[in-house]
């Protein structure tokens, strides 16, 4: 009874802090207290630097996909279908969901570790004797750094996944090139790739608030430290796995996508 | 001026200040010593508004800062320095951009005038040409003398030092008192000290304050202090333990 009360609890606390969080990081975005360097600084980290594990998962997920897909729709002689399966699913949820979980094993993970580490040194208690505020220096540049980035990285996952898709169809099982593009083109909408980016800037916002909660309330030490770390890769990843679903029916809803 | 009065902390529940009264005025140097563990850091993270007290007032120029949010204490702790126990310096930058950041952040220099005025700083604290080192490759001393070096460069009124001279061999800790009397004396600056390395606190504090069982014990001159016949204050100031003491 003790532990459900007090994991409760813990719970509501932190969800306190997580939205105190978010209205000081929007005060802050709102009124501009940030400088265009520390930005440029985070993007380069958060955005160019994360590109290359991107680019590998969205390559290998188009392929797999595509592969899988054929050996289905093979049975049934639908092969000319398999490029707009995996363009479809890459755009929508494939491309934006293993992006922002591979962005937030990365990032986030380090977002927590970085702050966390500041707060155990004093760091972040000698920036508030230097008159900064913490969300200010601290949060604001990662989170807008990762609103921005996160839709790039997606759309290049997007694209290279649909590319790799396309190679192993045509080249490597031999689908006509032309039916898969056309077939590609026929089932795949513009809102097909503006729900993926729609997500891709949720997670972003997800990602960077989950990393600079955990790293702003870490324990001590350590020991502290490494919680803080796996915590918010953790509960970034399951906060974007939940929160996908709800955006997959919210935004059908609002753009009627399958109707 | 600084003035605290009735101040009481708890972290979950273990008591740890228990209505502590101090007031200092200013250009005053003030010490406090007592016990490890005993309050004094967390005294005088409530005097910067590190921390919120439990209960009681932190009152600067007049000024209560138990009733303002963070955006409001900024201004506030424009008046302050501090020299946190491992120094704090910002470990992903160099020793220069650690003492320039708070002219940076601010945006009221040219990045000439940032330049001239940190190497202004590290020069007052015999550290000139080190700007483009990074706080890794320092010396315990050295850091603290960066950290100070941070902590006085917007000129603040009053500089907050705690325990300067821990873990710092006595030719180390003589000179980080002799610039913290050189920063006093030449900045003109209130000066509070925690320490408990007597030898600092003999030097730098024109009064010295004993916290001792959550309380301000006794308060005096560094004179009244070191040659008290309170047994409690004597123990304290020549080191003596008691069978007690050895099971703390």
């Amino acid at each position: 009874m003790s532990f459900a009360r007090r994991f409760f609890t813990d719970g509501m606390e932190g969800l306190g802090k997580a939205t105190f969080l978010v209205k000081e990081t929007v005060g802050s975005l709102i009124r501009l207290r940030f400088t265009w360097k520390d930005l440029l600084a985070e993007v380069y980290f958060i955005g160019v630097k994360s590109q290359s594990v991107v680019l590998v998962t969205g390559a290998f997920t188009g392929m797999v996909l595509c592969a899988q897909t054929y050996f289905q729709f093979h049975k049934v002689k639908m092969d000319n279908a398999t490029l707009a399966v995996v363009s479809v699913s890459m755009c929508s949820e494939l491309g934006p969901v293993l992006t922002a979980l591979m962005v937030a094993g990365r990032v986030g993970a380090s977002m927590a570790a970085h702050i966390g580490t500041m707060k155990v040194t004093e760091q972040i208690d000698a920036l508030r004797t230097l008159a900064t505020h913490p969300v200010d220096y601290l949060v604001v540049p990662r989170v807008l750094a990762s609103l921005v980035s996160l839709p790039l990285l997606t759309a290049e996952a997007i694209f290279v996944g649909i590319l790799a898709g396309y190679v192993v169809g045509v080249y490597l099982l031999g689908i006509d090139h032309a039916y898969i593009y056309y077939n590609m083109l026929k089932h795949t909408s513009a809102l097909d790739v503006a729900v993926g980016l729609i997500k891709a800037f949720i997670f972003g916002g997800i990602i960077a608030l989950t990393g600079c909660h955990k790293g702003l309330n870490c324990g001590g030490g350590a020991e502290g430290v490494g919680k803080a770390t796996t915590e918010a890769v953790v509960y970034a990843s399951i906060t974007i796995l939940i929160s996908n679903f709800f955006l997959t029916l919210t935004l059908n809803q609002l753009f009627h996508i399958y109707d | 001026m600084i003035e605290v009065r009735n101040l009481t902390k708890r972290f979950g529940k273990t008591l740890i200040l228990d209505g502590v009264n101090l007031f200092v005025d200013s250009g005053e140097s003030v010490v406090i010593i007592g016990r490890s563990g005993g309050g004094k850091s967390v005294l005088l993270k409530h005097i910067i508004a590190l921390l919120i007290p439990d209960s009681g007032e932190v009152v600067i120029d007049g000024e209560n800062l138990c009733g303002l949010n963070e955006r409001e204490l900024i201004r506030v702790r424009n008046k302050f320095g501090m020299v946190f126990q491992g120094a704090a310096l910002f470990d992903s930058m160099t020793v220069g951009e650690n003492v320039a950041f708070p002219l940076r952040r601010a945006r009221s220099c040219t990045e000439a005038q940032i330049e001239k005025k940190v190497a202004a700083a590290l020069e007052m604290v015999e550290l000139s040409g080190t700007e483009d080192k990074s706080p890794a490759e320092l010396s315990g001393g050295m850091r603290k003398r960066v950290g100070l070096a941070r902590a006085i460069i917007y000129e603040p009124e009053i500089v907050l030092y705690d325990e300067p001279t821990t873990g710092l061999d006595p030719v180390v800790s003589d000179s980080i008192d002799k610039l913290i009397m050189r920063v006093r004396d030449e900045l003109k600056v209130t000066t509070i000290v925690v320490t408990h390395d007597m030898r600092s606190a003999s030097r730098v504090g024109q009064r010295v304050l004993m916290l001792h069982d959550k309380k301000i014990y006794v308060t005096g001159t560094p004179e009244e202090i070191f040659s008290s016949k309170d047994p409690i204050v004597e123990r304290f100031v020549k080191g003596i333990s008691t069978n007690k003491d050895i099971h703390l």
